[in-house]
């Protein structure tokens, strides 16, 4: 018996030691750090223990800006994407040639390197002293006047970030609805069908409900993802977020810890935790909410 | 009678035809817009520097397409450094990942002992945990190790998922208990019977959290970005980035749509490789990153 | 409603790569289904007759043929335009709504002129529950109920349209032996108190005999024979059908008319009248041997099943096609079950005749 007990802790062994030491420790020392004040990254000494770090990061205003870009990210991209993931899968579901054809080219951003393609958006979206770019072209053709998305107006850089955003997310979603939407027994369809449904009452009343589960399993995951924002930041406007005014709260976290702005790792585990409890929270919200909604 | 009902059987025709007509106008104009930036690329990194800048209207085709510059790409930034580092990055993190859930799962699956439902429970409660709460740690960890710009450093952190644990788990357990209880009986160690039969049977899964597991690599870009500062150990995404801010010595956009392509082709590939297999794999425990 | 089909043919597109050919999946259907009655669709799965009722159902357009109800010609109706309830084989019941959302469901679909009141909406589905005496769990979800529960609730929300003609699906095939017996009497009861027009769909010959006015079995998209479920089971017009009907199944053997007599191997079973000398398929029914020690067919005893009022004899014969005999005797007869051998005579009109090659039926006269 003992020798057999043994034997399991000897398979997991890596497992633990690996998580011990790269996911339990460091959620222990994340906290610590959070309530060190003054830390001293060289010397790795501090003066005071205290809610000082919070406080600072809660009035930079670096951190302001990321928490609104952050938000406004979230607020606009998860409900346009998984909306219009919805409308896509619909209309997936209900052809049947060439069906496989656009399911394939559906999927083809969720294989692509967010950084490589967030430079092909970049240059696309972008305003030159040789070229005002591909889209300022097509904003001239139908008489509009030409913007620079990437260096320009804040809300022209927004919404280049939240395009490129939901271009990204779109696969998975789509993905998921489209398997959710098959997985509906054809027979509901042919019993409401017999009763004579009209079509939006059957999607009102017998799919949505019936994929409600993968809805919100899509809404949520859209929610910690959207929150977790960084790298199509990176790759549309540059490593120098803060001077872009482009900064999300993951980039936020990293520049303090790392690079020109970086060496100040406790501001960062502060950043960090607040941004863990807004995502818990939204997470909460989020169940309590779909529990009244969903079925099953 | 008659009459009336060939009417509605006509306008109802009518409107399904209206109606798929709307829906294969919404997916080409989704499949346009999925499409158009990798189009975009790939003509791009075929106009030579010159013509491209020449443009102040984009032309949206070359009659006079050039490789120069994918040897641009190859030559003026060490491309194929980053493509060998991710590679080895890729594989060696995806090997032992492998091992190490592998080993857990079948302890998790399989094996008794004391204390078992505790440490899972611990381990699911893991899954919780973002990325962004360990990272700051390992970072300061990893430093002091004076592991940066190194393998391993890129590595370790990297080589352990509760969620594939979990996902295996629920697949080893889907084994009846009888082919185990055989294998014991016909004297099968533990560890026999995990690499002959429980693997082989399991394969689907482990191939699903391979594919996974190898697009999440290629596509790292955080964790390389604070551990590696040498160029001689970026990743494809940090080269990328390295070319965007100091590549070419100078603004040379289609030499760096040259390594965009090539940086994207590998993936790509693997994909319409394995089309199913990577669809099946991602609608069962992907989400993008 | 009298529902008559007419040469009601479904063909399908070939899969694969040979997509000009077409799988047939019913052909010429011709049947008036009269008013008020109860019928049966049997058959082996495969056979079309699902998709016969799918057709009737308008879920399916047939390829060739009419359907009418009544004197209306529904063939090329949408299904809610015709008037039919429909019993899914697994129910479909919504299960996010409630036992009263599923049944009120159809009649909220009804617009302009057939639009009812709220009221009467309430009325018509208290008054469906109450024929299927499930008013008590008008509140509970699907999930919550049992195989038959959620089998009433769906044929009361296929009632609850007053429906011209009811159709099931499998109606039995997701309960337990038990639930089984019982509700298939409850559906003839509401058949009975509805009358209702009512086809319904099963594999299972027991079933479909017990219940149905009349029973259609069908062998390959082709009907085989139509009839009231007793004389079907006396007179079958094949070989399939005979094999189909009765548990146990009926025993077939090789064998041959000489001189118009029935020989099964070296035995003379039976006179026959004068039918040419031929070889032919001879089938008994279990209830047609009769334990007789001077008997002309002698048959290996292997065992024997006592079942409490009648007991199996298990034997073998050098002419039997399949593994083993099975006979049903009154429980009373005595057998050795030490004996090695056991004889039987054989009831004449429990004897049917198969031509060996087309397997159709020899009448036997005489």
């Amino acid at each position: 018996m003992e020798k057999r007990s043994m034997k399991g802790w000897l398979y997991l062994l890596p497992a633990i030691l690996f998580l011990g030491f790269f996911m339990v420790y460091p959620l222990i020392d994340v906290f610590i750090y959070s309530f060190e004040e003054g830390y001293n990254s060289a010397s790795q000494t501090y003066y005071g223990v205290g809610p000082y770090n919070y406080s600072y990061v809660l009035h930079d205003p670096y951190f302001l800006q990321a928490l609104k870009n952050t938000f406004l990210l979230v607020v606009i991209t998860v409900p346009v994407s998984t909306g219009l993931a919805l409308l896509i899968s619909v209309g997936l579901s209900s052809i049947r040639p060439l069906r496989k054809l656009y399911q394939t080219v559906f999927f083809l951003p969720y294989v692509t390197n967010t950084l490589a393609v967030g430079l092909v958006f970049m240059i696309l979206f972008k305003k030159t002293a040789y070229t005002d770019g591909l889209v300022n072209l097509v904003i001239h053709w139908f008489g509009g006047s030409t913007i620079d998305f990437i260096d320009g107006p804040y809300w022209a850089k927004l919404f280049v970030l939240c395009f490129y955003t939901i271009w990204v997310v779109m696969p998975f979603k789509i993905l998921i609805l489209t398997s959710a939407l098959a997985s509906v027994n054809q027979n509901y369809y042919n019993a409401a069908r017999v009763d004579g449904t009209s079509r939006l009452r059957i999607f009102v009343r017998i799919t949505l409900p019936m994929i409600s589960p993968m809805l919100f399993y899509l809404i949520i995951t859209g929610f910690i993802g959207a929150f977790k924002a960084y790298s199509d930041a990176v790759a549309l406007f540059g490593t120098n977020l803060n001077a872009a005014e482009m900064n999300t709260i993951v980039g936020y976290i990293y520049d303090m810890l790392y690079g020109d702005s970086g060496g100040y790792p406790s501001y960062a585990s502060a950043a960090a935790i607040l941004l863990f409890v807004i995502v818990l929270t939204i997470t909460c919200i989020n169940l309590l909410v779909s529990k009244k909604h969903v079925h099953y | 009678m008659e009459q009336d009902y060939s009417q509605i059987r006509k306008s109802a025709l009518w409107h399904d035809r209206l109606r798929s007509a709307v829906t294969y106008l919404l997916l080409t104009v989704w499949a346009f817009l999925v499409l158009f930036p990798f189009y975009w690329m790939i003509l791009t990194s075929l106009k030579s520097y010159g013509s491209y800048n020449a443009e102040h209207t984009p032309a949206f085709f070359t009659l006079t397409p050039t490789l120069q510059n994918y040897r641009d790409a190859f030559t003026a930034v060490p491309l194929a450094r980053y493509l060998m580092n991710t590679v080895v990055f890729t594989v060696v993190t995806t090997a032992l990942m492998l091992v190490v859930i592998t080993l857990s799962a079948f302890a998790f699956a399989r094996l008794e002992f004391g204390g078992k439902r505790l440490v899972f429970t611990l381990f699911l409660s893991l899954m919780m945990i973002p990325n962004e709460l360990v990272i700051i740690t390992n970072f300061v960890t990893i430093t002091n190790l004076d592991l940066r710009n190194t393998f391993p450093g890129l590595i370790l952190p990297s080589v352990t998922s509760v969620f594939y644990i979990y996902l295996l788990k629920e697949n080893f357990e889907q084994v009846p208990d009888e082919l185990y209880r055989a294998a014991k009986v016909d004297g099968t160690s533990d560890l026999k019977y995990l690499c002959r039969v429980l693997i082989p049977i399991c394969r689907p899964t482990l191939i699903t959290v391979t594919i996974l597991k190898v697009i999440e690599c290629w596509n790292s870009y955080v964790w390389p970005r604070l551990i590696t500062d040498d160029p001689g150990y970026y990743l494809v995404s940090n080269g990328i980035q390295e070319i965007r801010e100091n590549g070419f010595g100078r603004e040379n956009i289609p030499a760096m749509m040259a390594a965009v392509v090539v940086i994207s082709v590998p993936l790509i590939a693997l994909f319409l490789l394995f089309r199913g297999k990577v669809m099946e794999g991602v609608s069962r425990g992907g989400t993008k990153g | 409603m009298k529902i008559t089909l007419e040469h009601l043919t479904k063909t399908f597109p070939g899969r694969g790569r040979k997509a000009q050919e077409v799988e047939t999946a019913v052909s010429d259907f011709t049947f008036e289904i009269p008013d008020g009655k109860l019928i049966g669709l049997l058959g082996p799965s495969g056979c079309g007759k699902s998709t016969t009722l799918n057709m009737i159902c308008g879920l399916l357009k047939p390829t060739g043929g009419r359907i009418r109800f009544g004197e209306t010609d529904v063939t090329d109706l949408p299904p809610e335009r015709r008037g039919v309830g429909m019993v899914f084989q697994n129910y479909a019941l919504y299960p996010h709504l409630t036992v009263r959302q599923n049944i009120l469901f159809p009649l909220q679909n009804l617009k302009g002129k057939d639009k009812l009141s709220k009221g009467e909406m309430a009325h018509r589905a208290d008054e469906a529950a109450r024929l299927v005496q499930i008013e008590e769990l008008m509140d509970r979800k699907p999930a919550e109920l049992s195989g038959g529960q959620q089998q009433r609730v769906a044929i009361a929300r296929a009632l609850v349209k007053m429906p011209h003609v009811l159709l099931l699906d499998e109606p039995l095939s997701n309960l337990d032996a038990r639930l089984r017996l019982q509700t298939r009497e409850e559906i003839r009861k509401i058949q009975r108190a509805t009358g209702i027009t009512t086809i319904f769909v099963t594999h299972d010959q027991e079933e479909a005999m017990s219940i149905s006015d009349l029973i259609v079995v069908m062998k390959k998209g082709v009907v085989q024979q139509i009839g009231a479920p007793q004389y079907v089971y006396d007179n079958p017009v094949n070989l399939f059908v005979a094999r189909f009907l009765g548990t146990p199944p009926i025993n077939v053997f090789a064998g041959a008319i000489r001189g118009g007599v029935l020989c099964l191997g070296d035995d003379r079973v039976l006179p026959v009248g004068n039918l040419p000398d031929q070889e032919v398929w001879a089938a008994i029914r279990p209830e047609g041997f009769v334990l007789d020690e001077h008997g002309p067919l002698r048959c290996r005893l292997s065992g024997i099943e006592v079942m409490g009022r009648d007991i199996s004899v298990v034997s073998t014969h050098e002419s039997f096609t399949g593994t083993a005999i099975r006979s049903i005797i009154n429980a009373d007869s005595q057998v050795d079950p030490a004996s090695a051998l056991v004889r039987f005579s054989v009831k004449p009109q429990k004897l049917l005749l198969f031509n060996k090659e087309t397997e159709e039926r020899i009448p036997v006269r005489g």
